[in-house]
């Protein structure tokens, strides 16, 4: 129980979201109508990809000081993970886009920044596959990821702001007051926010525990292969 | 401080010692200019603006990634073992970075007269736009530099080196290219002062970055 509780809060959450997303009452909106419940899961979704790759840069962070492989399988996998969750965001919007603004990719600053963002974690991926050694791909890599978030961040919440965007709350606007988002919406976007995360987290905990178990494998079956030459 | 000058003056003397590598990159420069001329085969003066501004950053681009990924795949591998043992990483990322600044800033400098010479010139503003050459110089030295260092490592690299850098050269290009349309629209600077200081903040992210992590980067 003590190591379990989160996934069961997470399904509980999610259940909820689901729920009460396409039930519970939403203020209507010229042009959103009902679209607006996309914001528990378009939003949110960006908003846990967003957490998730802060995540993995704190794990390129922590390798950097400790050397330990541990924190490099964590970094990569949270940015597996924040990219999945990236094309989720980009194929829910995608779909509200078409029947909100009558295009699925409007030329719009915050998709093409979405875009380019998923441009640069995929580069990451690149980068980590062109190497052999394992602590010489974990340091450079790490050195990377930290450089893609630092510009990831002005890319997806600062430059949109500076130009039009299509998007609620650009354009100059403050970001989440012009959503109108009553406090009905706030009561399960928040939670959606959370249950996203701990739905990613879980999935990212599985890849680690995959990938520690295979690391083990190799160097024991290694081992173990060593031992018998020697025998014979 | 005097190991900075120490080594961007050793940078000077290795450039000037293989003229080839800079005379290459100016050559690289004007063919390129000239062959944008010959395939859009206009008189002059006839692209629109947008067109104009979009082609010569392009260009720069291209000529940045080209110029800098060279950096440190030049020397050789026993010569830069003897510089770690010499000097700190942060005078090497230092003084890199700021020759290279110099090398783009060159470059652009030379590629935009010749542009201007044969597509004809319709800025407006000089001063800001080549305030807004200087700015982009130092931003994609900065950037490419530190690229260049991590792509180093790895094999294959003139295909790192352009998947690595481009996503992350974008915000800063996109800037570069709304203040450069300000600079021939020879709008009023404050309408720039947006422009500039978001330019002015994101090359003082990546040098910053590129200090505290080259010291990890030359250790493998």
């Amino acid at each position: 129980m003590k190591k379990y509780w989160w996934k069961i809060l997470c399904i509980l959450i999610l259940f909820y979201v689901v729920i009460v997303g396409f039930m519970g009452p939403v203020p209507h909106q010229p042009i959103l109508n009902e679209s607006i419940r996309n914001t528990y899961f378009h939003v949110a979704l960006w908003m846990s990809m967003t957490i998730m790759l802060f995540t993995s840069m704190i794990f390129a962070f922590k390798y950097l000081r400790s050397g330990s492989l541990d924190h490099d399988d964590k970094a990569s996998e949270f940015a597996k993970g924040g990219l999945f969750f990236g094309i989720l965001g980009c194929l829910t919007g995608s779909v509200w886009a078409n029947y909100t603004w009558g295009d699925p990719w409007p030329n719009d600053p915050k998709l093409n920044g979405a875009a380019v963002g998923m441009l640069m974690y995929l580069a990451y991926m690149l980068l980590r596959s062109s190497f052999e050694d394992e602590q010489r791909k974990a340091r450079i890599s790490s050195v990377y990821n930290i450089l893609a978030f630092a510009v990831f961040i002005p890319l997806i919440y600062i430059l949109p702001r500076l130009t039009d965007s299509l998007h609620p709350g650009n354009g100059g606007n403050p970001a989440f007051s012009s959503y109108d988002m009553n406090n009905e919406m706030r009561k399960v976007f928040y939670p959606a926010i959370i249950g996203w995360t701990l739905m990613g987290v879980w999935l990212i905990e599985l890849r680690v525990r995959v990938k520690r178990i295979n690391r083990y494998l190799r160097e024991n079956i290694a081992n173990t292969n060593t031992a018998v030459s020697a025998h014979q | 401080m005097s190991e900075i000058k120490t080594l961007i003056w050793k940078e000077v003397t290795l450039e000037w010692r293989q003229k080839y590598a800079l005379s290459g990159m100016l050559l690289y420069v004007v063919s390129t200019v000239f062959v944008c001329y010959l395939s859009f085969n206009l008189r002059r003066g006839q692209l629109t603006p947008i067109v104009w501004n979009t082609l010569f950053w392009i260009i720069i681009l291209f000529t940045a990634v080209n110029a800098i990924a060279k950096s440190f795949s030049q020397e050789r591998y026993g010569r830069l073992i003897y510089y770690y043992n010499l000097c700190s990483p942060q005078a090497i990322i230092v003084s890199k970075i700021i020759y290279n600044s110099l090398i783009m800033l060159l470059l652009a400098g030379i590629g935009f007269g010749f542009y201007a010479f044969v597509m004809g010139n319709p800025v407006q503003d000089v001063g800001l736009y080549l305030i807004c050459i200087l700015l982009s110089a130092i931003g994609f030295a900065s950037v490419l530099t530190l690229v260049a260092g991590i792509a180093s490592k790895a094999e294959n690299n003139a295909t790192l080196m352009a998947v690595l850098s481009f996503p992350i050269i974008l915000p800063m290009l996109l800037m570069t290219i709304r203040l450069a349309k300000n600079a021939m629209d020879g709008l009023d600077w404050s309408v720039s002062v947006d422009e500039i200081t978001t330019l002015l903040s994101i090359d003082l992210i990546v040098i910053t970055l590129s200090y505290l992590l080259f010291p990890f980067l030359w250790r493998s």
